[in-house]
């Protein structure tokens, strides 16, 4: 058996989901191979190479592959994966743009999103919001999947696998990066974050989130938001926590004005101690808090941000 | 330019689910069903490309129940002018979706076809970029924007770090976010327009499609309960708790 991982980069560096996507490679078992496909990539490649249990990486590198379009990484990866018996992608943005498509090519299923290996063809993977958990057993011949990184830990960088550059091209001409527009942050980064900090609609506004901001300083957090605070314009939409947004497992997770639609739950109920701060005592969100407090934020964060 | 819309039929997203008692499915009888709200925000951006005079026709595809015809009728009720039924028993995956788009693709040769980019009910996030495969089409998932000029199509995508723009060539596929835009509601007279307006029923078979799954469900459990927590009296306690009993902080 062998494992094709599909890494996610910047092309300078690799995105943390990969390491914890690795380690569920190691859990079906078999030789982890990772693909990196990138331009001007061989810094994420050489990142690849030290994950643990991985024992090669192989390296696309073309202008073609630059920005991850999904219509040309697609090609590539469905030409390698055919000698493979899994191919894994992180469940990041890139990673679900690109997979289907894989799987298509190839003319199997796509298991999105899996949270558990039970065996080398059954998984487990939460719908419904993740208010249902399925187990589910796949008949292909090459199983693609993708791996919910809060799922998983992440693989430990103290391996040295082989490194091996790939001739092949491949470029629909069909699509074309134009721009982008990243949110510039000096905070951890989201789902990689140990603590984590949201807000909601009762922040009231986007100036507010300036009292998350000071918590979050004081606690080395990453700060989030709720669909209804992405929605009324608080705050960008890569911040959203939730079934649509982005899914988080910290250590401590604090919902500030955050009511605890499911849709929201979805995102965070993973977390290892929840807490809620919100005025409103009978907010679904204190059903999964660990510690609930019912107070008007605009004094609890000052009071907590002097307290901490 | 012709427009092809896909919408789903599933459970309502206010609805709380219940896992059935011998673990074969989540329970849907007697359960409020909706349009997905991705597929309501995909049939809302047509109407405004038609609007634009962008798109000329807009055609409305689902596969699913008999019952499937309700979210169809609400599609054309919204502007789409006609709609097709592929009318199917038993669950289909992403995959067989796929293939059967694939095919209403190859019958009406739309210049654009837009989608959901996830059902709320199974999560896959898969049949638009699997389309995309089986029909060589580019794909715009996770939009925000989209802009259609003369032979291309630009399209805003979501990603992890913020937002990311590409250009595809038409035909292509494009995939709704949440803040694509904000769907509109039916009015009464365009619900009783919408019933003379043409809905055609067809079958897998008619389309020559085999659905077969290769995956199979299990089981499906409810996820693990968390404990109930503790309502703290002051901030002073609250950190106290997080330092000591959790030690977190």
């Amino acid at each position: 058996m062998g494992i094709l991982v599909v890494a996610d980069h910047n092309n300078a560096s690799l995105l943390g989901a990969t390491a914890n996507t690795v380690t569920a490679a190691q859990k079906i078992g078999g030789e982890i191979t990772v693909l990196v496909a990138g331009s001007n990539c061989a810094d994420a490649a050489a990142e690849a190479a030290k994950l643990n249990g991985v024992s090669k990486v192989l390296v696309a590198d073309n202008a073609a592959y630059e920005h991850l379009l999904a219509e040309n990484v697609s090609l590539l990866v469905a030409e390698l994966g055919k000698d493979f018996t899994h191919v894994l992608a992180p469940a990041t943005s890139n990673g679900k743009n690109i997979l289907p498509r894989v799987a298509a090519l190839l003319d199997v299923a796509q298991i999105s999103e899996i949270i558990a290996v039970e065996s080398a063809d059954t998984f487990k993977r939460p719908i419904y919001a993740g208010n249902a958990i399925a187990t589910i057993q796949s008949e292909d011949a090459i199983k693609v999947i993708t791996v919910r990184a809060t799922g998983f830990d992440a693989a430990a960088a103290d391996g040295s696998a082989s490194i091996e550059a790939l001739a092949s091209v491949q470029d629909a001409g069909k699509s074309a990066f134009v721009g982008a527009e990243l949110a510039k942050s000096d905070r951890p980064e989201l789902t990689a974050a140990k603590v984590i900090i949201s807000g909601g609609r009762g922040m009231g506004n986007g100036e507010n989130f300036e009292l998350l901001n000071k918590v979050a300083d004081k606690l080395g957090a990453a700060v989030g938001a709720s669909r209804a605070a992405v929605d009324a314009g608080f705050v960008p939409n890569d911040m959203q926590v939730g079934q649509t947004g982005k899914i988080v497992a910290p250590e401590l997770y604090i919902a500030v004005g955050i009511s605890g639609a499911i849709q929201h739950l979805a995102g965070m109920k993973d977390s290892k101690v929840i807490v809620a701060i919100n005025k409103d005592e009978e907010a679904p969100i204190f059903q999964v808090a660990d510690y609930g407090l019912v107070a008007d934020l605009f004094s609890a964060l000052p009071e907590l941000e002097g307290k901490l | 330019m012709k427009v092809l819309v896909a919408v789903k039929r599933v459970i309502d997203y206010n609805v709380k689910i219940r896992v059935k008692a011998d673990n074969t499915d989540v329970d849907l009888t007697n359960v409020k069903m909706a349009m997905n709200p991705f597929c309501e925000i995909a049939v809302e951006e047509a109407v405004r490309l038609k609007e634009k005079g962008v798109a000329t026709e807009i055609v409305v595809v689902s596969i699913g129940p008999k019952e499937a015809q309700e979210q169809l009728r609400t599609a054309l009720a919204l502007g789409a002018d006609r709609a097709i039924l592929v009318e199917t028993a038993d669950k289909v995956d992403s995959l067989g979706v796929a293939k059967i788009l694939a095919k209403v693709v190859a019958d009406e040769q739309p210049g654009l076809v837009i989608m959901g980019k996830q059902s709320i009910d199974s999560d896959n996030n898969q049949t638009g970029q699997m389309l995309g495969a089986l029909t060589g089409m580019p794909q715009g998932t996770f939009a925000s924007e989209v802009a259609v000029d003369g032979e291309k199509v630009s399209v805003t995508r979501e990603i992890d770090g913020g937002l990311q723009t590409v250009a595809l060539n038409l035909p292509a596929i494009v995939t709704t976010d949440l803040r694509l835009n904000e769907p509109r509601y039916a009015s009464l007279p365009n619900i009783m327009k919408a019933k003379k307006k043409p809905l055609d029923v067809k079958t897998p078979a008619d389309l020559g499609v085999d659905v077969a799954s290769k995956v199979k469900t299990l089981k499906v459990e409810a996820p693990a309960a968390r404990s109930a927590g503790i309502k703290v009296g002051s901030v002073d306690e609250l950190v106290e708790k997080l330092k000591n009993e959790a030690k977190v902080i």
